[in-house]
């Protein structure tokens, strides 16, 4: 399996002393919709910065499809293509010059980087606009603009930061749509996002991020999963049964000590259900808490800051 | 890169820069040639009537070969410096630092750009002269040399001057107070046979000074200085001047964070 893009303990202290990132590996493999979701000042932005070369990393290496950034430049930037989190075209440009300008950038010949130009922008639904000055568009248009722009060259693997901040939902729907054609047709996806939402009709895999640290690497599929359940952690009075089992569907066991033990509860399931099969069981239940989940705290967070 | 893509690549930045100066062309090529008229009308045609004679030439004759050069000087500096200044506060820099395009490839076309206007202002400041006095040129391939790398000496430090600057005001304080006084003592309207002998050395230190007045032997035949001189000056400045720009740009001073 090809790696499109390998991290390995990435380090990163801007220059005021402020550590963002504390030290990131991550894999992304070819093919793969690859989420990196975190609240505010995450460190999602300085991720791809490095990748992109935008931002100097102060340790770590960074390998796109298996050649390191530093010493490749020119292959593996051919490699990439970004989408900002922030417009970082002139506005005083015209839609299509911008797009032009870009694939000039990579080399492409004037009648290739045309009919690519109009390619993308037709599929962005910007072609009408193309002769346009790029401040007149609206934000979403901005935004569709820099995703034309990042795939002018064709790359193998497309690098969004919050494509869809500030988009409506219907074009939202229609961004996604369009993100998930190209994933199929190959292009590796790499995209940071607020809205799990997002990740979740999108990504097959994820990474989620918080003060520079990567808390958790897991599939989507399993993600949701979790996330679909509930953690309890029950005290028992005496001392716990050797055999404790019970027996029921989407409804996982663990024990703990003696005296507790965890049990996952998922959605559809009732709780009223698992208290019954202890009482069978001759499980007597003190106590009963809500297990912390990192997760749950993390999206906390993120409606907090919202 | 191919070397193929990399000419794409510069022709790009170099349309882009064309492109820019020629959307804003009231604000970069008339102010200029507006100005320019108004030295000739005014120093050349009715004060300099009453100077006569300057260096062996008519007022006018002796001024205008320094007016072009001003022109050019100004004009290459301003370009590159406006213009990488825009682009890094637009953050449309980005658009090329992601990109795979080598720094040399990106500091020439932005040197080019700045030619391309402080050579169209030069132009319109000269068929502007042509109004007033009669120019015949000595020594074209001189003329040309000089004004071709002092065009490129003083795009070089408009970009330097960008890649230092963090706000508009930063992108004026050179032009105004290193460049202008520098030109105005460079012999644009004086010959410096004139100044008494500490003066002439000090003129002597200002390498506008040498540029202005090569240019001038290009034009009329005569100068102050040695040529050869003002051509090593040109070669020492470009030389310099190019390879800080390289090492601030593979830095990335003020555009990578
Ligand atoms: N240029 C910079 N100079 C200094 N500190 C910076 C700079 N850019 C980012 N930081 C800091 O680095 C940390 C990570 O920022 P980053 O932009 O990578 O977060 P993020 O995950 O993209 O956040 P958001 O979701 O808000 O876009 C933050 O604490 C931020 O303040
Ligand atoms: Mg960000």
């Amino acid at each position: 399996m090809t790696i499109a893009i390998s991290l390995k303990d990435v380090h990163k202290v801007y220059a005021n002393g402020s550590e963002a990132l504390k030290g990131i590996s991550l894999d992304v493999e070819q093919g793969d919709f690859f989420a990196l979701l975190g609240p505010n000042g995450a460190g999602k932005t300085t991720i791809i910065g490095i990748i992109s070369t935008l931002v100097n990393k102060t340790a770590g290496s960074v390998e796109v499809f298996g050649k390191r950034v530093d010493t490749h430049i020119y292959e593996t930037k051919l490699d990439f293509g970004v989408v900002p989190q922030e417009i970082n075209f002139s506005q005083f440009e015209r839609v299509r010059d911008i797009v032009m300008t870009q694939a000039g950038y990579y080399g492409l010949p004037h009648k290739l980087a045309s009919q690519r130009c109009e390619k993308y922008l037709r599929k962005l639904g910007l072609w009408e606009k193309r002769n346009e000055r790029s401040r007149t568009l609206s934000g979403g248009m901005k935004r569709r603009l820099m995703i034309a722009r990042a795939l002018v060259h064709e790359p193998r693997l497309l690098i969004l930061d919050e494509p869809t901040a500030g988009v409506d939902i219907e074009l939202r729907r229609s961004m996604w749509e369009f993100l998930t054609e190209i994933n199929n047709k190959g292009t590796t996806i790499i995209l940071t996002t607020h809205y799990l939402e997002e990740a979740e009709q999108l990504c097959r895999n994820i990474a989620i991020i918080d003060e520079g640290k990567i808390i958790e690497k897991t599939s989507m599929k399993s993600l949701l999963a979790d996330l679909d359940s509930q953690v309890y952690i029950l005290d028992s009075a005496a001392e716990l049964p050797a055999q404790l089992s019970l027996d029921l569907s989407n409804t996982g066991l663990r024990r703990i000590d003696g005296h507790s033990f965890e049990v996952t509860v998922s959605g559809d399931q009732s709780i009223n259900e698992v208290f019954s099969r202890l009482d069978q069981q001759g499980v007597q239940v003190s106590s009963m808490r809500n297990k912390t989940n990192r997760l749950e705290q993390l999206f906390l967070a993120r409606l907090r800051d919202s | 890169m191919f070397a193929n893509h990399k000419l794409i690549a510069f022709e790009t930045i170099v349309i882009k820069e064309v492109r820019r100066f020629s959307r804003i062309w009231l604000q970069t090529l008339v102010p200029p040639a507006i100005m320019i008229t108004l030295y000739f009308v005014i120093f050349g045609n009715l004060v300099g009537r009453r100077i006569g004679e300057m260096g062996g030439f008519q007022y006018m004759e002796f001024i205008v070969p320094g007016l072009i050069m001003m022109s050019v000087i100004q004009n290459s500096y301003s370009n590159v410096v406006s213009s990488f200044f825009s682009h890094k506060f637009q953050r449309s820099i980005e658009e090329l630092l992601v990109s795979p395009v080598p720094n040399y490839v990106i500091l020439t076309g932005f040197i080019a750009g700045g030619m391309a206007r402080g050579l169209a202002v030069g132009a319109i400041v000269t068929i502007t002269a042509m109004f007033f006095t009669d120019l015949s040129i000595q020594y074209p391939w001189i003329t040309i040399a000089v004004i071709l790398l002092t065009s490129i000496v003083f795009s070089l430090a408009g970009f330097i001057n960008a890649v230092f600057a963090n706000s508009f005001d930063d992108i004026s304080i050179i032009p105004t107070f290193v460049l202008t006084p520098l030109i105005y003592l460079g012999g644009v309207f004086y010959s410096s046979q004139l100044l008494p002998p500490f003066w002439q050395f000090v003129s002597g230190l200002n390498p506008i000074f040498y540029m202005v007045n090569t240019f001038r032997y290009g034009i009329l035949g005569s100068s102050d200085v040695n040529v050869y001189w003002a051509f090593l000056i040109l070669g020492v400045f470009i030389g310099v001047l190019y390879s800080s720009c390289i090492w601030l740009l593979r830095r990335g001073t003020g555009i990578r964070s």
